[in-house]
């Protein structure tokens, strides 16, 4: 009983006005490579992020962890525009990726989302074959020049994934007939065969078993040496396997961000710590 | 205690359990009795209008050696075209008929023999000896199609014991008639006629071709226009346009468009299409135009619908992979929407060719006897058909009626196929 008013506490403290853009922990990195600054998402009345300050450095794992409703979807789909897809969706703010602004009026979108891939939370592969759909990417942008080279960016990805091995007889049956293990790394695949600079991924592993979401953390293992990687998560286990640095968001603020092991060790603030010890989310 | 409680908690659900499976069991009994009941009003229909309308697709013919007499036949005797083309052919089978039935003296019996055979008889011959002058003063063995009455004897659709005065064949034919029967020179065959002539006031002549193409002009008239318009008009609300006012607007003018009664149309079709800019009364092109816009909305809404139950998903993962929005809809949606979008339409579709009451206002209602060529000629349709034949008294009409009826719902049944046949074809499992 008591535990449950005092996350109520909690909560109206927050909502009724801690100093907003308060964060705790280290935001910025030495060398960034995405940088959001006082970013401010709204669709409509609703207020989904509040002042959002964070640097994501080059070939870093960098979780986003909350309770349901805190917004990190909501960031990590500002770094692709993806919330331009929602109407009543208004960013403000600045996002630099590679010292370019995002959300500049000269940016194009199309070649955005080439650099900045994006991997679901359900596994969505095209109902195309396997090849087709790792090739959809690169036949987009025209990245290959003939069908050899195609054939090998396919394999390449297929490869990095861990699935060649895996479909290599069956790349011309549909992606859909996989399992949703094998599913989610074609997605991996189709989003790493633009070689994109940085990999969004939005609770990768939630919908698939124990054996399957190892595979993927290991996978993210290996991509983060050539890819910036952000990832939504709703396993700590999964956060601290797996990412350099964590962040923690509560109703739309960024609270606290700092190495991962510190986060997990020893939180500064104290709503980062209640959530990680279990006692509100 | 607690036993107790739980004992009276078992036989209160056991009660409660009985009456719950009653009450399933009474609604599915509800079901088959209101599936029971549509089944057999289909029945009642197929079988009514079958019963009535298959004889239709067969007529009976009366084979009869006739001599061409020239001296009928060629009266400027100069054996000329225009000369053949006065002859009096009538009078030729008129002296077959005779001689065959010699009795037959006076007019009024002679009137009644010739009454036996379709006028066509004679415009038969003639085209035959025009055609081919050499067969002046020969015997020719001719097929004649008999007249709709004694067809409808042959068929069984006369009532032999009536009095005399309440028949249309008199006893004095029936005598013929039989005789005929009795000789082998009456007998029944396929009728062409019926799918290669257009309407006619003589019932054994009338045919449904000009309302078969005329239906026919108008379907490529919607498909060209209602289909692509449509679609584009689904795509953009759907995956373009901007939610707001307007957009609220137009989706409930589209809504309230699909419930707009056709005739409306049809007052719109003639006020629009052919008082203001001219086109042509009784035209397939008009049908179509008017036709096209009464399926438009149902094919947008149906379109929606379709695009709309596509999961964001497929749309998430192209725009995350740097499609284009129009790649998106083109490459990913478009082709999961097809098969809705393309049952939608047909159905649409065939619904609109099984319409009469917006083709009576633009004219095409008309007695039209030429087979329309082009999407201007005048032409009719075949529910107007229908419509034109249900209207006419004599027996040979409701014959044909309900064969009219078969065949557009055998044009009705390809359509709805097809569209059964497009979806499998097209559906793709994720």
């Amino acid at each position: 009983m008591s535990t449950d008013g005092e996350v109520e506490m909690t909560l109206e403290d927050v909502s009724a006005g801690v100093p907003q853009s308060q964060t705790v922990g280290s935001a910025q990195v030495a060398s960034p490579f995405v940088q959001a600054h006082g970013v401010n998402v709204s669709y409509g009345d609703i207020h989904a992020i509040k002042n959002v300050t964070l640097e994501i450095s080059r070939n870093e794992v960098i979780a986003l962890i909350g309770p349901s409703g805190c917004g990190k979807s909501t960031f990590l789909r500002c770094l692709n525009r993806m919330n331009d897809t929602i109407e009543s969706a208004r960013v403000t703010g600045k996002i630099l990726i590679d010292d370019q602004d995002i959300y500049a009026r000269n940016m194009d979108v199309v070649s955005l989302r080439a650099r900045v891939g994006m991997v679901f939370q359900k596994p969505n592969p095209f109902p195309k074959s396997i090849y087709d759909n790792v090739a959809y990417g690169p036949r987009i942008h025209g990245l290959a020049d003939n069908r050899a080279e195609l054939d090998d960016i396919v394999h390449v990805s297929l490869e990095r994934v861990g699935l060649l091995a895996e479909v290599k007889d069956r790349l011309h049956e549909t992606g859909t007939g996989l399992s949703g293990g094998q599913q989610q790394r074609l997605c991996i695949a189709r989003t790493i065969a633009v070689s994109p600079e940085v990999i969004l991924m939005d609770e990768p592993c939630s919908a698939l078993d124990p054996i399957a979401t190892a595979r993927i953390e290991d996978l993210i293992d290996e991509l983060c040496e050539n890819f910036a990687i952000v990832i939504v998560t709703h396993s700590m286990q999964q956060a601290a396997r797996v990412s350099q640095r964590t962040a923690y968001f509560n109703l739309g603020e960024l609270i606290e961000v700092d190495e991962t092991d510190r986060i997990f060790t020893n939180p500064q603030h104290r709503l980062t710590e209640d959530y990680i010890t279990g006692r509100s989310g | 205690m607690a036993t107790t409680k739980q004992q009276e908690i078992r036989t209160k659900l056991q009660a409660r359990l009985r009456v719950r499976y009653a009450r399933e069991r009474r609604f599915r009994a509800y079901g088959l009795a209101a599936v029971l009941f549509g089944l057999v009003f289909l029945a009642v229909f197929f079988v009514s209008i079958v019963s009535k309308g298959a004889s239709a697709f067969r007529q009976s013919m009366l084979s009869v050696p006739v001599i061409v007499d020239a001296s009928l036949v060629d009266p400027i005797a100069d054996g000329t075209r225009a000369s053949l083309q006065d002859g009096d052919y009538d009078g030729v089978i008129r002296n077959a008929l005779v001689a065959l039935f010699p009795d037959a003296t006076s007019r009024r019996a002679r009137r009644e023999l010739m009454a036996l055979v379709s006028s066509e008889g004679s415009f038969m011959l003639r085209d035959r000896v025009v055609a081919d002058p050499s067969l002046l003063g020969e015997v020719l063995n001719l097929n004649i199609p008999t007249s709709a009455n004694v067809d409808m004897l042959m068929k069984g659709r006369i009532d032999r014991s009536l009095p005399e005065l309440q028949r249309v064949v008199s006893d004095r034919q029936l005598a013929w008639i039989d005789q005929l029967v009795a000789d082998d020179r009456l007998s029944t065959s396929f009728s062409r006629a019926f799918f290669a002539n257009g309407d006619s006031a003589d019932a054994e002549l009338a045919g449904i071709r000009s309302a078969v193409m005329g239906s026919f002009f108008m379907l490529l008239v919607m498909i060209a226009i209602a289909f692509p318009v449509g679609l584009a008009a689904a795509i953009y609300l759907e995956e373009f346009a901007p939610r707001n006012r307007w957009t609220d607007l137009i989706e409930v003018n589209i809504n309230n468009l699909a419930a707009v009664p056709s005739i409306v149309y049809g007052l719109l079709g003639l006020a629009v299409f052919i008082n203001w800019v001219g086109l042509p009364r009784s035209a397939p092109l008009v049908g179509g135009f008017v036709l096209a816009l009464l399926t438009l909305p149902v094919i947008i809404i149906t379109s929606r619908a379709a695009i709309k139950s596509v999961p964001p998903s497929i749309r998430e993962a192209a725009l995350g992979v740097g499609a284009s929005r129009i790649q998106t809809v083109f490459q990913h949606v478009l082709p999961l929407a097809l098969p809705g979008i393309l049952t939608g339409t047909i159905i649409g579709m065939a619904r609109a060719l099984g319409e009469s009451a917006p083709l009576l206002m633009i004219g095409m209602v008309a007695f039209i006897v030429d087979v329309p060529g082009s999407f201007v000629e005048p032409a009719t349709a075949l529910p107007v058909q229908v419509y034109l034949w249900a209207d006419s008294p004599e027996r040979a009409f409701v014959e044909r009626t309900s064969a009219a009826i078969i065949v557009l719902l055998g044009f009705l049944l390809f359509m709805n196929l097809l569209a059964v046949i497009l979806r499998r074809r097209f559906e793709r499992k994720w």
